[in-house]
């Protein structure tokens, strides 16, 4: 129920629905405001970020020097484990959703999301789930250390806390679907009239595919990791050789999900770059159409190519051919997409605010990692990259500098809009900075250690990949430490920032660019009530 | 929210958890369709309980190949697990027998049951055992050693470029898992 149907059938509970917030902690356990949601995910993401990057900064210290420094292997293992987890069930898809809550409604001119009671639920069954995996940490036997791919027969060997991270897994997948569920039936039925679907900003577009991924994929895991826990429990045998099952199937299943879950991360990280580059380039966005279509070419190869994840597993070789070719294929619809950012840059009038940096910055070392992923699509190499550094290099350079980037510019170019004040943009430049810097001190070396062949998931390692672990190590602790500045600036921007008041536009001929916009800033409880008249805008 | 928009949602909310059912369902039947994909191939075949038909074969006595046999205990199977020789040089076509030991380190009875392993596994197919302790789970009385003969034979169609096949078995321990 929103104020619509207050305002036009239901007048005695008018004064009742147009109040605004409730007061008090009760409003943000109660409500089904999609700002207040959106809002909550966005701070306990952040919370998450720190927590993730304390467990990281956890793995470099004890990598920092060859030898068993700080931590036995299996709470170090437990480290990598639960980073990984937290990172892309607490933070990064978190944060993505807290960003389509609070955008999408005022980017297509919608009251509230379809479902605002669903979506409190799947806020706080992310809570909850997040809560019982980060409750195995103090259980007998430690958290799980198998990596968070959780592959049998490893995983099996987890203590007490292997059924509670199976159904920690449930409530995070369901947590998303009905997320997904959501998001999907607001783009559908929520559009103000005029808002076609190829007039909807980029972000709005990357989510609505993103959805369709996350509902596809969501299931076949729940599916995985309960075939783990009735092998485990139930005497099942999908999964153990004594019973006649094999290994290797979960790992087709699990990167069935896998590979489509990457994209999960990487799809509105697109939508958000493709959103604040052509606002600071002064120019629409290039190739809107086709960043569209390249969208969804990218979505349905993840669902064809997650194999490349196992060409070591023995494969037959026309296996490995069709994986090899058809992930080579991918390099395509990104290529689009990163030659459209480059030609939206191009001749622009372009300006050098923080989200701008960030988003430049994501352009650059987002192809770095894409270009390591087709080194990694040519089968008979990758027998030489399998399960070493240059893996982690590889998928940390298109989730650190790229997702978590994006998010950053996201979070610097939307507080102003949110919060109706303006932050400090010295601090902003040297947050980026520090962070840009850092981030390639901390992975670039990375790719060598993996070259020259160093194992993933290990406390110690031989003495000749000493030099360049302890760089790694050194890049860690200024990337991780230089994210303390970006909560500083959250908050202080919260508080005020720099007491400049923000118009509505923010930055310069942004209400072309899209509704939001237009609103207030900080935009009132409840915006778009009535829905806004669609004007055509440049971008299309 | 209108009457209409509410159904609308609805309406489309039902279709969209019939997608999440159904994906979940494919996740299962990922699991039969692997079986099928992997038969198909020829690869990663799991060696089921049957026997396999014995046939003739020319020996080729101008060919050697070695056959390699190596026996392994999953996790904590409380066995002792041992074959009689580390390799054997064959002739293709020409049957052999090989004796493998195992004993029960326990003072209860243990039911196990050993999965081979062929290496390289694109030989797999040449590779024809008409006798093996692996066709069927073993029981084994406590401190009960067995003697357990493989026979095998190496089809003479081998590609040359074998000279080495490795024969792996794991003896893994059934005695809690019940008998479908």
């Amino acid at each position: 129920m929103s104020a619509v149907v207050a305002e036009h059938d239901d007048h005695h509970d008018h004064e009742h629905e147009h109040h605004g917030p409730e007061k008090g902690i009760l409003r943000w356990i109660i409500t089904t405001n999609h700002k207040d949601i959106g809002t909550l995910y966005l701070l306990f993401s952040l919370a998450m970020f720190f927590v993730g990057g304390s467990m990281a900064l956890i793995i470099r210290a004890e990598l920092f020097e060859p030898g068993l420094q700080f931590v036995d292997p299996n709470f170090f293992n437990s480290m990598t484990t639960m980073h990984a987890l937290v990172m892309v069930f607490g933070a990064v898809m978190p944060a993505f959703v807290g960003l389509a809550n609070w955008m999408i409604p005022i980017m297509i001119g919608a009251p509230d999301m379809a479902l605002p009671r669903m979506n409190n639920m799947s806020f706080w069954m992310l809570v909850a789930g997040v809560l019982l995996i980060a409750s195995t940490l103090f259980m007998e036997g430690g958290a799980p250390s198998a990596g968070w791919t959780f592959y049998p027969p490893l995983v099996m060997q987890t203590g007490k806390a292997f059924p509670f991270a199976v159904f920690a897994v449930h409530m995070l997948g369901v947590s998303s679907i009905m997320g997904a569920i959501n998001i999907i039936a607001t783009i559908f039925n929520m559009r103000a009239p005029g808002m076609t679907l190829m007039k909807m900003p980029l972000f709005v577009w990357t989510w609505l595919i993103t959805a369709f991924l996350l509902i596809a994929i969501m299931p076949v895991f729940a599916g995985a990791v309960t075939m783990l826990l009735t092998d485990r429990f139930f005497d099942t045998s999908f999964f153990d050789a004594a019973g006649g099952g094999d290994p290797v199937l979960y790992q087709h299943i699990f990167w069935f999900f896998g590979h489509p879950e990457v994209y999960v991360m990487i799809l509105p990280t697109f939508g958000v770059a493709s959103t604040i580059i052509p606002v600071f380039a002064r120019k629409p966005l290039f190739g809107y159409s086709s960043m569209v279509y390249a969208t969804g070419a990218i979505a349905f190869l993840s669902f064809i190519v997650w194999a490349h994840h196992m060409f070591t597993v023995g494969l037959p070789v026309a296996g490995e051919l069709y994986f090899m070719y058809a992930t080579m294929l991918i390099a395509i619809p990104t290529g689009v997409k990163v030659f459209n950012w480059t030609a939206t840059m191009w001749k622009g009038s372009l300006t050098f605010e923080t989200p701008m940096l960030f988003s430049i910055a994501f352009v650059v070392l987002f192809t770095m990692g894409g270009f390591t992923g087709l080194m990694m699509s040519v089968a008979p190499v990758d027998f030489q990259y399998h399960d070493t550094y240059f893996i982690v290099a590889h998928f940390h350079y298109t989730l650190v500098p790229a997702s978590i980037f994006i998010l950053m510019a996201a979070g610097y170019y939307w507080l102003p809009k949110w919060t109706g004040n303006m932050y400090n943009e010295k601090i902003g430049r040297l947050h980026f900075w520090l962070s840009v810097v850092s981030v390639n001190i901390l992975f670039f070396p990375q790719h060598f250690l993996g070259l020259a062949g160093m194992p993933r998931r290990i406390p110690d390692y031989a003495i000749q990949f000493a030099d360049w672990n302890m760089v790694s190590s050194i890049g860690a602790f200024i990337y991780g430490f230089s994210q303390l500045l970006f909560l500083y600036i959250v908050i202080d921007t919260i508080k005020g920032g720099t007491g400049e008041k923000v118009t509505d536009e923010v930055w310069e001929e942004a209400s072309k660019h899209g509704l939001e916009w237009t609103l207030p800033s900080p935009p009132p409880y409840h915006t778009f009530t009535t829905p806004p008249e669609i004007i055509p805008t440049e971008h299309i | 929210m209108s009457e209409e928009l509410a159904q609308k949602n609805a309406k489309l909310v039902k279709k969209l958890v019939m997608v999440v059912l159904l994906m979940f369902g494919f996740g299962y039947a990922l699991v039969p369709l692997y079986d099928v994909l992997c038969d198909i191939t020829g690869q990663n075949r799991k060696i089921q309980g049957s026997t396999e038909e014995a046939s003739e074969f020319v020996v080729d006595e101008s060919r050697e190949v070695t056959v390699e046999f190596i026996t392994s205990l999953n996790e904590s199977t409380p066995m002792a697990f041992r074959a009689e020789k580390n390799s054997l040089k064959v002739h293709p076509g020409q049957y052999y027998t090989v004796n493998f030991y195992a004993k029960n380190n326990t003072n209860t009875p243990l039911k196990a049951q050993a999965i081979p392993s062929i290496a390289p596994g694109l030989a797999e197919e040449f590779f024809k055992k008409t006798q093996c302790f692996c066709f069927t789970t073993q029981t084994f009385q406590a401190k009960e050693e067995k003697t357990m003969p493989v026979r095998f034979v190496v089809n003479p169609k081998l590609p040359e470029r074998y000279k080495t096949i490795t024969l792996s078995y794991t003896f893994f321990d059934t005695t809690n898992i019940v008998e479908n």
